[in-house]
């Protein structure tokens, strides 16, 4: 590993879960989903109702890997006035309410190359972020965003998938750090369903070349799910399905109806149950 | 401007243009990028794939597309001399056909099953719908939703050619979400599918090789001149979406610096009202689709849907050798209007007798503007690259003429 920034809230959430003995949850929301207000009070919720490590979504107009779930809630975040700025905004307040919980950034390169790279990572670190997950960025363009981000002391989370082979496996994780992303299925986010064999067989492969804590994501939709995956590596990771809850919670004109947060609150702490039945 | 030994010679390793090109793609691509890189550099040293890509230009598309003196057009026009590169008579009416039989030829030898691809006007569709029965191989085309109300008869055509059109419905249902979509089918698909892009944009290797494919264009036109004039043409002129057909007439001349290079972006209802699709003059970099390029964004790097009267020319960014080019300084980058479009459009039907597609009636609108100040002996190539009657139902709504 050429930089290894100091994992600090992730390894250390990595290491109470292995002294719990069971796997973690990592849940994922578009930020500004389905406006400011209510996401913020979805993204404040989650640690209390369960979630080990948080992901926030940066909305972007084309994300190329995600399915139609987390198209429509980018869609609705920017129609409803989402930025960048205000992204950063809610990790801050989120990190002032809880110190501990791991925070990490998913999402597109252009919306960080458009804020500027150097300035997205200042912010990002003064944010109190611990991680970046930039789809778009395969080792090939590491010099764009994962090189200053480890140089600056934010982890750079990277994806594996089923299509990265033994060959090509050293390469991706040479310059990855915090925990490993392994993408269950061939196919964007939360339209295929997850099997758990092919999963252990993978997760197997990628200890193999890592000490780094690996999670699962990409087509788990139930507390029973979220258990059998998160046994069979270190976490799983749950979005689309969290969104169609919050999409399940609007009026037909898409706004939130009363409840809506806790709605999907409730939903994230009957997975939270499943990863630690 | 800056002075470089060669202006041919890009990509690098890194597929890289300067700042422009690259492979911004998700990791599950990835390793399938690098194999097509692999197969095409293969295919590039075995001359049988050349031979066999010569075969069909000339048996099935019908190359060389003739270089045609626009008598009339010069004469109403008082100045330069105006050639047609006659890119419109290939196999189904465009110059997308080919770049389609170079990359279905290259799926082949990878041993691919399947094809996909994006349209926006129709005419990359229907050329990979051809191909595709000629191959015999399945083909799904994605297609703007709003693209597909706009261009019925090229859906209808796909259809008979036996392809699978999937008009899409997502994000603004344009070319640019045709293509988010192309690659999530690509991305659930990697095993047996191939995607043949339609224009110089994409991951490396996409926008070297489909340059490479189009090529042609310019290689013919540099031959064709030679015959016709005994000398190098003085100004090329292309419109430009992404960028396929104009690269394909310049990327021969661009060490000629003789040769002056115009790229024609469209401009829409003008560039100054924010609705056009002019992203070298109305963008600034930016990473979409695999690639770094000019690309039509607001100030927090969303992407802003381009407009234009042209569904071909409907697309927020450029290829990224466009992009470098402009910045050399190397290429000139103008914008032509719809109604600039729709004049030159007009005026081709009744002085040539021919119906261009609305994409080239962006360059001649173009033409149209430079060519009266020119003098007798200036010689002007302008690529019409496309037939109008994919356009004909948008242009008799326009003029309030009832089909």
């Amino acid at each position: 590993m050429a930089i290894a920034p100091d994992s600090g809230r992730i390894a250390a959430r990595f290491a109470a879960l292995k002294a719990e003995g069971r796997g973690g949850l990592v849940t994922y929301i578009t930020a500004g989903d389905p406006n400011y207000e209510t996401g913020l009070e979805i993204l404040l919720g989650l640690p209390d109702a369960g979630a080990d490590i948080v992901e926030i979504g940066m909305p972007f107009t084309d994300p190329m890997a995600d399915g139609p779930a987390i198209q429509a809630a980018g869609l609705r975040a920017l129609h409803n006035g989402q930025t960048m700025k205000k992204t950063l905004a809610m990790a801050t307040a989120f990190r002032a309410k809880h110190p501990e919980t791991p925070l990490v950034l998913m999402g597109y390169y252009n919306p960080i190359y458009s804020y500027g790279v150097d300035r997205f990572l200042q912010d990002a670190i003064a944010a109190g972020i611990d991680g970046l997950i930039v789809v778009d960025l395969p080792p090939e363009e590491d010099a764009e965003l994962c090189i200053p981000a480890l140089q600056a002391g934010v982890n750079f989370i990277r994806l594996a998938t089923p299509t990265t082979d033994d060959k090509r496996l050293p390469k991706v994780l040479q310059n990855t750090s915090g925990f490993v992303y392994y993408v269950s299925i061939l196919g964007i986010t939360g339209t295929k369903e997850i099997q758990a064999d092919p999963v252990r067989g993978a997760v197997a492969r990628i200890r193999r070349h890592t000490d780094l804590p690996i999670v699962v994501g990409f087509g788990i939709r139930t507390p029973d799910q979220a258990r059998e995956i998160s046994r069979a590596a270190d976490a799983a990771v749950i979005g689309s399905a969290i969104i169609e809850q919050v999409k399940a919670n609007l009026d037909d004109k898409g706004a939130p109806l009363p409840g809506c947060a806790r709605a999907v609150l409730d939903y994230v702490a009957a997975l939270a149950d499943g990863v630690r039945s | 401007m800056q002075q470089l030994n060669s202006y041919r010679t890009g990509p690098d390793e890194s597929g890289r243009f300067g700042l422009y090109g690259g492979r911004f793609v998700a990791e599950t691509l990835m390793p399938l990028v690098l194999q097509v890189q692999q197969a095409y550099e293969d295919a590039k040293a075995d001359p049988s794939f050349q031979a066999e890509i010569d075969y069909y230009a000339k048996h099935y598309v019908g190359r060389p597309s003739p270089l045609y003196f626009a008598k009339r057009m010069t004469e109403h026009l008082g100045g330069a001399k105006v050639y047609f590169k006659r890119d419109e008579l290939n196999h189904t009416g465009s110059h997308k056909i080919n770049n389609v039989m170079g990359q279905i030829l290259l799926a082949r030898r990878m041993g691919k099953t399947r094809i996909i691809a994006e349209t926006g006007a129709g005419q990359h569709g229907v050329a990979t719908a051809t191909a595709c029965a000629l191959f015999d191989m399945p083909c799904k085309v994605y297609m703007g939703s709003v693209d597909v109300a706009r261009q019925s008869p090229n859906v209808f055509r796909m259809k008979l050619l036996g392809a699978e059109v999937e008009a899409v419905e997502s994000g603004s249902k344009t070319l640019k979400d045709a293509l988010n979509e192309a690659m999530r089918d690509w991305v659930a698909n990697v095993e047996d599918t191939f995607y043949i892009i339609g224009t110089v944009a994409g991951p490396h290797p996409y926008p070297a090789m489909v340059r490479d494919f189009q090529s042609v264009i310019g290689k013919e036109t540099k031959e064709q001149m030679m015959e016709a004039e005994g000398r190098l043409p003085d100004t090329l002129v292309a419109c430009i979406g992404g960028g396929s057909n104009a690269m394909g007439l310049f990327h021969p001349f661009l060490d000629d610096a003789s040769v002056n290079i115009i790229g024609v972006e469209a401009a829409g209802k003008g560039i100054e009202t924010g609705e056009h699709a002019a992203s070298l003059t109305g963008g600034r970099p930016g990473v979409l689709h695999g690639n770094r390029m000019y690309l039509i964004q607001d100030d927090d790097g969303q992407v802003v849907e381009p407009y234009s009267i042209s569904a071909g020319l409907d697309y927020p960014g450029i290829g990224p050798e466009h992009s470098w080019l402009k910045d050399t300084g190397r290429v000139t980058y103008a914008s032509a209007t719809d109604m600039d479009a729709i004049e030159a459009f007009q005026l081709c039907c009744k002085m040539e007798g021919i119906i261009p597609a609305l994409e080239p009636s962006h360059a001649l609108a173009h033409v149209m503007r430079i060519a009266p100040e020119l003098p007798k002996d200036h010689i002007i190539v302008m690529n019409l690259c496309g037939r109008g009657d994919k356009d004909v139902t948008t242009i008799a709504n326009l003029l309030g003429v009832k089909l």
